[in-house]
């Protein structure tokens, strides 16, 4: 809501700058979008008069005016306008001003003639084209007669009135007004302004009620009033009338179209004039019939729905109901009897049909928001008075009423204890009351506090809270003291759960990953990649893209997103994990998914980057399963971690992919990325991992015990084995901590070779055994007993030749 | 020549020697030499058979005396020889100090992360307890017992991605409140909990918008907690966050779920209060949504708010990461860029 300072002013002694003003409203009321002045950026604008015309000799559309800008001498100003003519006041840029964008008037040339500045349009000092009245959108502005000469055109055209725009909030309906405004800002001063009741001159040889009928369902519009004015002159409105409504972000289109968005600002009660002789017999206020058809005043056309309200006369749909008007009743330059509407409408249905029409107008905006219901007579009494006294005719006598509300007023009893329990404040009743004075909510003492009436103005206010919150805003949010909660004790300490997962992060980041954060949302071919689990998709019912539809139910894809975006730029080594969670559904029946936590990782390119004396080998399989076997021993699962080939996901490299599990729990899997997939991405050689942190959190851990280290000397022993290509180190493994004996301590893969002196299908690999006895110093006799017992069982387990 | 005179000689002779020599294997064979069986003392030590027993010790005495000086000699040299080697090693080991280290990697917590962090550690430090939430949420937590029934106008101030007509991804962290509330016990002490976590809207993603972000929810409800007590713990976070010299105001605002509720700012980081493009020439900056919890939501959980009510409030971790940093494109948190997240690698702050 744009509010005017000027209008305020009419009101309430206000003698602060508007900027102040606008500060304490947002600190006191609601919040204030800006503080404009039109002219501000403007520079040597005067009224100008045209004291002769003729016809530039170069140009078939151009002219030469003289123009008599109050000095010694006339400017001459050649002018391309349509509408320039001779005796005009109009809006003279001189040489060297500054108008609209900024842009710098300077004495030129024009086909040989000279112009000593420029004779200007209302858009070309800054007016938006969408406040310009039609009159004057495609030329120069032209004052009434009265503006003086060589005077600067600020004050002429409401430009040097600051305008203060209000983010109104849902709860403040009443503050999309000026009365409403004028109401709290009073209170927030403590001042006492006088809002007078319209008169309005009836003529008694007519009766509205004889003129028109309505009748309107209470569910659809609780009041439904009309007026009547005949005889009306259709013209443009005075200038203060279009300044008041340009300057508020509203077009001027006549005197009595006007008049209705005057009342509109002024009372936040929206208004609507037909024309009384394009409507035919009586007015309804109804739904619309299903295949009904409206084109509103905007002159699009509308298919109607059986929920929308419509205002119809005896045959068709005359109006949207508080949206906008129909084309078809529209006041126009012929009309001359003119009903004025003046209503409160559903909210709800309001809300909707603007939005299924995608019209959100002033009025739509202002019945979402709520009208009060003790000024709809007021505000159209008024319009008819300002009517008449504009465009002339007559007042019919009387209001035509369909339906009527004034509800009961709240009475809410509050005390000061109360109100300082919740605020930590130490007000008396007395300083309580003087608020919902100051408010222009009537008190009365009752037991020990107040009984507090709210008038209808203020229907945002029902209990007793509500007060809090006047009685806070006003005293100063500022002046509230600011103290820490006493009282109960409590312990804020992370679960387990949380601490393993703050833990398990920092174990990442320890191990080069940097934490990312993707969309949970993301296509429906990525959300069902790398599937740890059979699961059906969870959709949006409406999405914005494609790109963020389905919920993720892996965490892989949306990390090779970010690898892709990385490659895009040019940054080829990428360490990522991501903790996030992941959404299954067991069946396509189930609408809400499982949300289960997961934690992921890739890498990319070099792990670290290369040194100046040496080259990096590029990452592998076995970087990042030394990262994930490290963070799976950090967070102390009991049990072995075993990891098993796998084919089973689409997505990854049938050869170089493992599933992990802990004692037998499937946990999740590390790979290398598919090739295709990789391609499809568009991204380098990648290697990633998917695991399931639930599972990890849920798993016991190991008990806190420490072991004591032997005090004994090892005993080292090596091992070289040649076996068939497809015997595993995981099998060679089992034998040797099977059969090692009781004091094999370690086993360790140090070397493996393939090529010349092995055969073809053969492999040669080497380990390192490490012997301890915690108890007493190892005998060589019993390490060489152990050793060749391993050797027998290597040979005759897995045909492996000792070298 | 006395006995003496031999010996004193010896160890003049054998002492230059020794200083001399720059070989530790010449200067191990002069040693050998002078103190060995077939040296120079052992063979003048020959004639102490001639002399007097009286002077007989004597001179034995001063032979000890003179092999004690030159095993002393030996090992001086023998040092300053060492010295001089390693002296001479070192000088050729010299390398250039300036050329980098070898690198090691080493990941970093998302910058959102670390507020979050911030914040939850902040909060735990004054007893809070985290509690975490679903983000696919039922209509009835996210906007029901918010104070927020079907046709509430203020839902459209929230796009909202619907699943069904009654499950949603939740736009705020709010339902938690719901949520805690219904559950807990306050028999057992008051209710302080914060609940991060991602947060949904339907919105184009934009520089100040994402159709994903985070928040963070406060709720402390008890028999006794007051606005005042909101102010002064919205300071406490303001000036944990962002250092001691900001301050907040707050400002009145809407929320269904509190009442009253108020928008706070904070003073602008830009200019600190001075007035600023960033800040509109207001000196403060909006950074946060709270108020005090309205009974409807306190009665809806079944908390009785004729005995119970409280405080509580929302924060934007990708506001205040933008912020604090200066980040002007909300989409950056999402895009993983490496060379985005590695910046915000300092520690313990
Ligand atoms: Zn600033």
């Amino acid at each position: 809501m744009k509010v005017s300072y000027k209008w305020l002013k009419k009101y309430l002694d206000l003698n602060l700058p508007a900027k102040d003003l606008a500060e304490k409203i947002e600190r006191t009321a609601v919040e204030v979008d800006s503080v404009t002045v039109a002219e501000d950026g403007l520079k040597k604008l005067v009224v100008g008069h045209i004291l002769s015309m003729t016809k530039h000799p170069e140009s078939d559309h151009l002219h030469i005016c003289q123009v008599d800008v109050g000095e010694d001498e006339p400017l001459q100003i050649v002018c391309g306008a349509p509408n320039v003519a001779a005796d005009q006041k109009v809006i003279v840029a001189l040489p060297n001003s500054r108008i609209g964008g900024n842009v710098k008037i300077k004495r030129s040339k024009m086909r040989g003639v000279e112009s000593q500045g420029m004779i200007c349009a209302l858009d070309e000092i800054g007016f938006s084209k969408d406040v310009v009245p039609k009159e004057w959108a495609d030329g120069i502005y032209v004052f009434d007669d009265d503006v003086p000469v060589g005077e600067p055109i600020y004050k002429y055209l409401g430009m040097d009135d600051p305008i203060i725009d209000l983010d109104v909030t849902p709860n403040r309906g009443d503050m999309l007004s000026i009365l409403g405004t004028v109401h709290d800002l009073a209170a927030i001063y403590d001042q006492k302004p006088t809002i007078k009741k319209p008169v309005v001159d009836e003529d008694n040889s007519l009766d509205a009620n004889q003129v028109i009928q309505a009748t309107a369902d209470e569910k659809l519009a609780k009041t439904y009033k009309l007026r009547v004015v005949e005889g009306v002159k259709v013209a443009p409105s005075p200038s203060w009338l279009q300044i008041v409504l340009w300057n508020a972000g509203i077009r001027p289109i006549n005197n009595v179209v006007d008049v209705t968005n005057y009342i509109l600002l002024k009372y936040g009660q929206p208004l609507h004039s037909f024309d009384k002789d394009k409507i035919n017999g009586n007015i309804q206020v109804r739904m619309a019939a299903k295949g009904e058809k409206l084109t509103t005043l905007d002159e699009d056309k509308h298919e109607l729905t059986t929920d929308d309200i419509v205002i119809a006369d005896n045959d068709k749909p005359i109006a949207l109901a508080g949206v906008m008007g129909g084309f078809n009743t529209q006041i126009d330059e012929s009309t001359t009897n003119v009903v004025i509407e003046s209503a409160i409408f559903d909210s709800f249905r309001i809300r909707k049909a603007a939005q299924r029409h995608n019209l959100h107008t002033e009025a739509s905006q202002r019945f979402e928001r709520g009208i009060n219901p003790d000024g709809v007579q007021d505000a159209v009494d008024e319009a008819v008075s300002m009517i008449k006294e504009l465009a002339g005719g007559k007042i019919a006598k009387g209001t035509v009423t369909a339906t009527e509300y004034h509800p009961e007023l709240p009475t809410i009893f509050t005390t000061a204890e109360r109100t300082n329990h919740v605020l930590g404040t130490s007000f008396t009743t007395e300083e309580i009351k003087n608020i919902f004075d100051r408010l222009g909510f009537s008190s009365e003492a009752h037991e020990d506090g107040l009984n507090v009436t709210i008038p209808a103005r203020r229907w945002d206010i029902f209990r007793d809270a509500d007060l809090n919150e006047e009685v806070a805003r006003i005293y100063g949010y500022d002046n509230l003291p600011a103290t820490l909660p006493t009282g109960r004790q409590s312990i804020g300490i992370l679960t387990p759960t949380q601490k393993l997962q703050r833990a398990s992060r920092t174990a990442l980041e320890g191990l080069g990953l940097t934490q990312a954060i993707s969309y949970s949302l993301t296509t429906a071919e990525k959300a069902k990649m790398f599937m740890m689990r059979k699961s059906f998709e969870t959709k949006l019912l409406w999405p914005m893209t494609q790109d963020h539809s389905v919920l993720r139910m892996n965490m892989l894809s949306g990390l090779l997103d970010d690898v892709a975006y990385n490659h895009a730029h040019k940054v080829n080594d990428v360490a990522l994990y991501e903790s996030g969670r992941v959404f299954y559904k067991d069946s396509a029946e189930q609408i809400r998914p499982e949300e289960v936590e997961h934690m992921a990782g890739v890498i990319t390119g070099n792990f670290t980057s290369p040194l100046w004396n040496n080259h990096v080998q590029p990452i592998d399989f076995f970087q990042l399963k030394g990262i994930v076997n490290q963070f799976l021993l950090n967070l102390g699962v009991k049990g072995d971690i075993e990891y098993t080939a796998t084919d089973q996901y689409p997505e990854m490299h049938p050869g170089r992919t493992a599933n992990i599990s802990i004692h037998g729990h499937y946990i999740g899997f590390l790979g290398q990325i598919h090739p295709r997939i990789a391609k499809k991405f568009k991204i380098k050689e990648t290697y990633g991992f998917d695991l399931n942190m639930q599972e990890l959190i849920d798993l016991p851990k190991d008990d806190d015990q420490y072991k004591p280290i032997s005090k004994y000397p090892s005993i080292k022993r090596d091992i070289s084995l040649v076996v068939d290509q497809d015997v595993t180190n995981d099998q060679i493994m089992q034998v040797m901590n099977k059969r090692g004996g009781a004091f094999l301590n370690n086993v360790r893969l140090f070397d493996v070779y393939e090529g010349e002196n092995v055969s073809d299908g053969k492999k040669s690999m080497a380990y390192s055994l490490t012997y301890v006895d915690p108890r007493e110093t190892l005998k060589d006799e019993v390490v060489n007993k152990a050793f060749e017992k391993i050797k027998k069982r290597l040979t005759a387990d897995l045909n492996a030749e000792i070298r | 020549m006395s006995l003496r005179d031999q010996l004193t000689e010896i160890k003049e002779k054998g002492l230059a020697d020794i200083e001399q020599t720059n070989d530790l294997k010449k200067l191990n064979d002069i040693r050998v030499h002078l103190l060995g069986k077939k040296g120079p003392i052992t063979a003048a030590l020959r004639g102490i058979k001639d002399l007097t027993p009286e002077e007989r010790p004597e001179v034995g005495s001063y032979a000890n005396k003179i092999r004690d000086a030159i095993t002393v000699a030996v090992a001086d040299q023998r040092q300053k020889l060492e010295d001089a080697a390693l002296d001479a090693k070192l000088a050729s080991e010299k390398i250039d100090v300036t050329m980098p280290g070898k690198p090691v990697a080493q990941g970093q917590p998302h910058v959102i992360q670390q507020i979050i962090d911030q914040i939850v550690d902040l909060f735990l430090g004054m007893g809070y307890e985290v509690l975490s939430g679903p983000e696919v949420e039922e209509d009835k937590y996210n906007f029901e017992m918010m104070n927020l029934p079907k046709n509430h106008p203020a839902r459209d101030m929230q796009d909202t991605f619907y699943i069904s007509k009654e499950i949603l991804m939740r736009t705020q962290t709010s339902p938690m409140q719901a949520r805690a509330l219904e559950k807990h016990d306050f028999s057992k002490g008051p209710l302080k909990m914060i609940s991060p976590g991602i947060v949904y809207r339907r919105d184009t993603d934009d520089p100040t918008h994402s159709h994903q972000f985070h928040q963070v929810e406060g709720l402390f409800i008890d028999e006794h907690v007051t606005m005042a007590d909101l102010k002064g713990t919205l300071i406490t976070m303001a000036q944990n966050i962002f250092g001691n010299k900001f301050d907040i105001r707050l400002r009145p605002s809407y929320f269904p779920f509190t009442e009253p509720s108020v928008e706070v700012d904070v003073t602008c980081f830009n200019c600190m209060g001075k007035g600023c493009d960033v800040c509109k020439h207001t000196g403060w900056i909006e950074v946060l949504g709270a108020g005090m919890v309205h009974p409807n939501v306190l009665d809806m959980a079944g908390v009785d708010s004729k005995k119970y009510g409280g405080f509580a409030f929302g924060v934007g971790p990708d506001r205040f990461a933008m912020l604090k940093y200066g980040v002007d494109d909300i989409r950056d948190f999402y895009l993983d860029d490496v060379r985005f997240l590695n910046q915000f690698s300092k520690r313990g702050n």
